[in-house]
Parts: C-alpha cells; sequence; structure tokens
C-alpha cells in the first residue's frame, strides 16, 4: 500500500537489493496488510471488551494502532525517516476513509429513505388540501416552481455572464476589466441569503413588488451569474488565437469572429459550465424562503404570488417536524439531488463529447 | 518596432481602433455594458443594505454589536449581533479546524497517493459532491447527524469536560449545538477546498519532486519539502474559499441548531446562533422594521464574506503573478 514509488528507488533500480549495501532493510510487502488486520482484530477486540456502543469508535481505535504499530514496525526495521512516510501515507488514506464515510451515510440515507413515499403521485401532486401530519401530497407545485424560477434566473444570468466573460477574454484589456475579474471572484462567495437580502430591499421594499417566483429569480441570477462568467472565461481562453488570427485576417469583423469562430469552437466547454452554474443554483433555499414565500398550491404564475421550490419545500417539510412530513422531505430531497446530478452527468457528457479543439 | 519608437517623430503605427464597424461597436457595448452591470450590482448590493441597515440601526434602542438578543418587534426595539457573529465564527472555525486538513488529505491522496485507476473516479466522485444543495446536507444534518453524535457529545463531554469547552451544561439535550453545525460545516466545504487544493498540487511542477525523488526522499519528504512549500498559498486561499462558504451557510444550520440568545464558551450546549441562520428564523415572523433589521445583519454577514473572499482572491492573484500559473 503507498510505497511504489520509494520501492522503484531502493529496489528495483537496484536488483541485488540484498546483496547491496545501499539498500536498506525492508519490511515485507505483506506487512502493512498484516498490522492492519491485527490492528482491526485488536480494535474490535478492546472495542468489545470495554463495552462501547458505537462502531465508529471501534474503528477509531484500531486506526490508532495502526499508525503506532507501522511507526513502531517501521522505525525498528526500517529507520524513522521510512516510518514517517509510512505512517502519512495511512494518514492521507485515513482522510479520505474519513471524508467518504459521511458522505456515502448522506446519500445512502437519502436514497433508502427518500424512495419510501416517491412514486407517481408524489410527482403529480401539490399539498393541496393535505393535512401536514398524514401521508400524502407531493411535490409538483415545488417542481413547477424550481423549474420556472431557475429558467428566468438563467434567462438573466446566461446572457450577463456570457458577455462579460467575453469582454475579459476577448476585448478585457486595462483597468476596468481587472476590476471586473476581481469584482466576479468576490461576487462568487456572496452567501445566498445575502443575494436574497439584496433583492428584498431593492425590489420587494423599495420598489414595492410582492413576493413571487420572479424575485427569487432575480437572486438566483445574482448568483448565478460570476459561475457563469468564470467557467464561459476558462473556455474562451482554452480557443487558439490562431482561430481568431485567421478569421480576423480575412476581414471579418471582430464582433463576427467572436459569434461565428470563437463562440462555436467554445460551446461545450460553455453548456457544461451553465448546466452547472443551474445545478447549483437549483439547490438554492434561501433567496426562496425570503423572496417567494412558499406556497402548499400550484402557482404556475412566477410573476405574481408566491410559489413553493423543491428546496424550499424539503425545508418546510422539516421544519413541520413530524414523521410523514419527515418522509415527504427525503423524497424531495431525493428528487433534488436525483436533478442535480442528472444535470451534471448531462454537463460533464457535454464537455465530453465536445471538448474544445485545442490544435494540439 | 525599433525603428518606430526610436525615430520620434512619426506617430506609433496607429492601429485601426477596434470598434470601427457599427457591429463591433454595438458587440463591444453590449459586453462591456454587461461587465459594468456586474460591478452595478454589487455597488447595488453595498447600498442598499447599507441604506436599509441604517434605517434600522439608528432605531435600534440597544447596543447593536453588544446585544445578545433579537427583539426587533418590540417597542423599543432591541437587537443586537453579538450571540450571531459569535456562533458564526465559531461554527466556521470548528469547520476549518476540521476540514482544512482533511480536504489537504484528500487532495494529496488524488493526486500524489491514489492508484491511478482510482484518481480520476475520485477526482469526479468530489465534484459531485460539490453539487449536493445545502439543503439535503441540512436535512440529513438535522434527522440523522444529530442523534448520531450524541454519543461523541457525551463522550467529550464525559473525558474533556474539564476543557470547559467540551463541557455540557445538560448531558441529555440534543446534539443541537454549535459543535455539531461546526462539523457539519466541515463535511459540506470538504469537497470545495478539496477542488482547489487539489488543482494547486496539480500545477507543482514535476522537476521539483523528480529532484527530491533522486536525492532519495521518501514520499512524505517529496510531499513536504517540493509539494506542500510551492501549495501553501493555494491551500490558504482554498481554505478561505471554504470560509467564506461556512459563513454564509444558512440552511445546514437553520436545520441542526437550536438557536436561543445565549453566548457560552461550551461548544456542545444547544443554544447560539448565526447571521444567516437568526436570519432565515426570524424572516417569516418580522415585520416591515423586524426586515430592516434583519438586512442590517446582512449586511455585516455580506463586508465578513467580502473580507475572506477579497483577501483569498488577492492571495491567489498574488501568486498567479510570480508562478505564471493559471487558477
Amino acid at each position: 500500500m503507498g510505497h511504489e514509488m520509494s520501492e522503484t528507488l531502493t529496489q528495483d533500480a537496484l536488483p541485488a537489493s540484498s546483496l547491496s549495501p545501499l539498500a536498506h532493510r525492508r519490511i515485507p510487502r505483506w506487512a502493512p496488510a498484516g498490522i492492519a488486520v491485527a490492528a482491526i482484530a485488536l480494535g474490535c477486540g478492546v472495542g468489545a471488551a470495554a463495552g462501547l456502543a458505537s462502531h465508529l469508535q471501534w474503528g477509531l481505535i484500531s486506526l490508532l494502532l495502526f499508525v503506532g504499530l507501522t511507526y513502531g514496525i517501521t522505525a525498528g526495521v526500517e529507520g524513522r525517516r521510512q516510518a514517517r512516510d509510512r505512517v502519512a501515507t495511512s494518514l492521507v488514506w485515513a482522510c479520505f476513509v474519513v471524508a467518504v464515510v459521511p458522505l456515502y451515510s448522506l446519500l445512502q440515507t437519502t436514497i433508502s429513505k427518500g424512495v419510501k413515499v416517491l412514486d407517481g403521485n408524489f410527482l403529480t401532486h401539490s399539498m393541496g388540501g393535505v393535512i401536514t401530519t398524514q401521508p400524502g401530497g407531493g411535490v409538483y407545485h415545488a417542481v413547477i416552481g424550481t423549474l420556472e424560477q431557475v429558467g428566468l434566473a438563467s434567462l438573466i444570468a446566461v446572457p450577463v455572464g456570457l458577455l462579460t466573460a467575453i469582454y475579459l477574454v476577448e476585448y478585457g484589456r486595462g483597468k476596468l476589466a481587472k476590476v471586473v475579474t476581481f469584482f466576479v471572484d468576490v461576487m462568487t462567495g456572496v452567501p445566498s441569503i445575502v443575494a436574497g437580502l439584496f433583492i428584498l430591499a431593492f425590489w420587494i421594499i423599495i420598489l414595492g413588488f410582492g413576493y413571487s417566483g420572479f424575485a427569487g429569480a432575480l437572486a438566483l441570477a445574482i448568483l448565478m451569474m460570476p459561475v457563469v462568467v468564470r467557467s464561459t472565461e476558462e473556455m474562451l481562453k482554452l480557443v487558439p488565437n490562431e482561430l481568431r488570427e485567421a478569421s480576423l485576417a480575412l476581414g471579418v469583423p471582430k464582433w463576427r469572429t467572436i459569434l461565428k469562430v470563437v463562440l462555436p469552437t467554445s460551446i461545450g466547454g460553455i453548456l457544461t459550465g451553465v448546466m452547472l452554474a443551474v445545478a447549483r443554483i437549483a439547490g438554492e433555499t434561501a433567496p426562496v424562503l425570503l423572496l417567494v414565500f412558499g406556497n402548499q398550491l400550484i402557482n404556475n404564475n412566477p410573476f405574481s404570488g408566491a410559489q413553493s421550490s423543491l428546496p424550499y419545500y424539503v425545508y418546510e417539510q422539516y421544519t413541520n417536524g413530524n414523521d410523514a412530513s419527515f418522509d415527504r422531505a427525503w423524497a424531495a430531497a431525493l428528487v433534488l439531488i436525483a436533478f442535480v446530478m442528472i444535470l451534471n452527468l448531462v454537463a460533464r457528457g457535454i464537455a465530453r463529447w465536445k471538448a474544445p479543439k485545442t490544435g494540439r | 518596432m525599433d525603428i518606430v519608437s526610436t525615430s520620434g517623430e512619426h506617430p506609433p503605427p496607429s492601429r485601426q481602433p477596434a470598434a470601427t464597424r457599427l457591429g463591433d461597436r454595438v458587440f463591444l457595448g453590449l459586453s462591456r455594458g454587461s461587465g459594468i452591470l456586474l460591478l452595478v450590482i454589487m455597488a447595488a448590493i453595498a447600498v442598499f443594505l447599507t441604506v436599509r441597515a441604517i434605517h434600522a440601526i439608528s432605531l435600534d434602542h440597544s447596543n447593536f454589536f453588544t446585544t445578545y438578543e433579537w427583539n426587533a418587534s418590540l417597542n423599543p426595539p432591541s437587537f443586537g449581533i453579538a450571540v450571531l457573529a459569535y456562533g458564526t465564527l465559531v461554527s466556521s472555525l470548528i469547520a476549518m479546524l476540521i476540514a482544512v486538513p482533511i480536504s489537504v488529505g484528500i487532495a494529496l491522496f488524488i493526486t500524489h497517493y491514489a492508484p491511478r485507476r482510482l484518481a480520476s473516479p475520485l477526482a469526479y466522485l468530489v465534484d459531485l459532491l460539490a453539487a449536493v444543495p445545502s439543503i439535503v446536507y441540512g436535512l440529513w444534518g438535522g434527522l440523522y447527524l444529530v442523534p448520531h453524535l450524541q454519543g461523541l457529545n457525551l463522550w467529550l463531554n464525559d473525558y474533556l469536560s474539564w476543557t470547559g469547552v467540551f463541557h455540557k451544561s445538560d448531558p441529555n439535550s440534543a446534539a443541537r449545538s454549535l459543535f455539531t453545525v461546526g462539523i457539519l460545516l466541515a463535511i459540506m466545504i470538504v469537497p470545495i477546498i478539496t477542488n482547489v487544493t487539489r488543482e494547486v498540487f496539480r500545477q507543482v511542477p514535476k522537476a521539483h519532486e523528480e529532484a527530491a525523488l533522486a536525492l532519495g526522499a521518501t514520499r512524505w519528504e517529496v510531499v513536504r519539502m517540493s509539494v506542500l512549500p510551492f501549495a501553501r498559498s493555494g491551500i490558504i486561499s482554498a481554505s478561505m474559499l471554504g470560509l467564506g462558504r461556512a459563513l454564509g451557510e444558512t440552511m445546514a444550520v437553520a436545520t441542526v441548531l437550536s438557536a436561543s440568545p445565549v453566548l457560552t464558551q461550551r461548544l456542545l450546549d444547544p443554544v447560539g446562533g448565526t447571521f444567516a441562520q437568526n436570519i432565515a428564523a426570524k424572516f417569516a415572523e418580522a415585520d416591515n422594521f423586524g426586515r430592516d433589521a434583519l438586512i442590517a445583519s446582512g449586511l455585516v454577514l455580506f463586508v465578513i464574506t467580502l473580507l475572506v473572499n477579497g483577501a483569498a482572491r488577492l492571495i491567489i492573484a498574488r501568486r498567479r503573478e510570480y508562478s505564471g500559473a493559471a487558477l
């Protein structure tokens, strides 16, 4: 486990390793696996003996034992430096395992609990006339809301984002471009609730419009713009300059060069970026909470009246605080994850299918 | 070029200005206008939030920065951000303490340790996980993580309560504390920090690593002597991006934390609050003035995240200048 590289150096390069005075003594190849088995056995033994209920604690004890044993044994046989190397290797592996456990648990829980009430009925019905403590009802109104809000947000954010990226890559020289780049970066970090508060202050309090899906879409657009700019910028930079120069040399105006040469070349990557941005804002709850206000019924008009949305629906069902609502929350969360993941997979599919030809 | 610049009398060869044709002018105007629109939006966020916030703070009957309670609907209104600021910073710090080492570990694993066949699916998996909506983390945190962390809470209380930090006032209360929030936030920002750190590790010049290997360094020594020093500023800025995300996270905190206006160093007690959580929780019952008050707290959050993100970006930008690496 993880010592191929150093082995290449000390052993494979010197075939007569056992005879060469340059080669160190090494613990046998099976030793790490052996230590791991011993550590797990010991850890479970200690855990069972001490009556620890949580298997997580067994795992932690095993891990500590493994690291300790590895260090001790390797330090004895191979020396301090090798021992440190092995400990670092096991820690890096441990990081990986530690990170995978909660993420696996998250997906596993959502899927196993989500499928309970997820069926055709759930997808095609709203919460109209459903008592929250009773099973039944569905997410139809929330799906409609999400699709409309995200669609409107994309209609606003994609053109602005695209044009800004074109400005930065094709025209941007000097101070303005630098300032825009910096603030696009900073804008990426604006918390979604702050974007929601801004639209609340501007659109609802000062301009006096009511809660609506469109207000939510405005906030989502603010969150989406910098993401579109960044990804489009990266893609436009990949377009080889020779293409631009060839087109300009033929006397094609710059704007037609951009529209007919640069954009078609990078369209795959741009689409990918847009879809990833859509996936990101589809899961935003906070702006919807502040601006769309939530609704139990179907409201097909995003320009007037409160709507719902999938993430908001999850939150609403969670705060209802009873088992029937929790079931609905898990199912809606599953629908949301599926939606986001499908967008991601399609986006990556497009990226692979239409990878920009960089001429190399 | 030389001839032109030394002769002096000739004007430099006048390039055709880029925008002479109508189409070009329109297109340049549109794209520059979009860039300016982004700046206007950022400025507008600051201005509108500030205007409403000043209105609210001027009517606040107690000190906005040192008051614990949030009673904007009282007459006279009395609200302050002390608890919220404390809770936001503490939960984000806990998240950083957990997430940064683990993220660096995962990024190292993907770039330097994992078998090649495992590395690219893994990187892909981390990408996907960064896309999981925060409300799903929140739901999982509230319904699954909270009961499952009770054991850890009791263990910390049993063995580490002498620190004061891990003393739990009521051992039977649910684990809806800032500590749990910190752990959940850590889980959420690990994919973000990992993604950026991984990119930085990829850019470490191969020659540095090979030189270290040629001197007989072990793999850990290679990482410590050539990879980490090169990537240090990248790791810092990645962490700050993660911090920015953790500071502004709303739903995951709103679903997990049982909020109350108590400021304590006991991290396991189910009390406290954060800016974003407070806004989400108090919004439904807020009247017009209450909304302004919440906007005031949002402005503070905005300024904090602005500073953190700006600093991160400046670090990245400076690094780009001298290394030529694109991020």
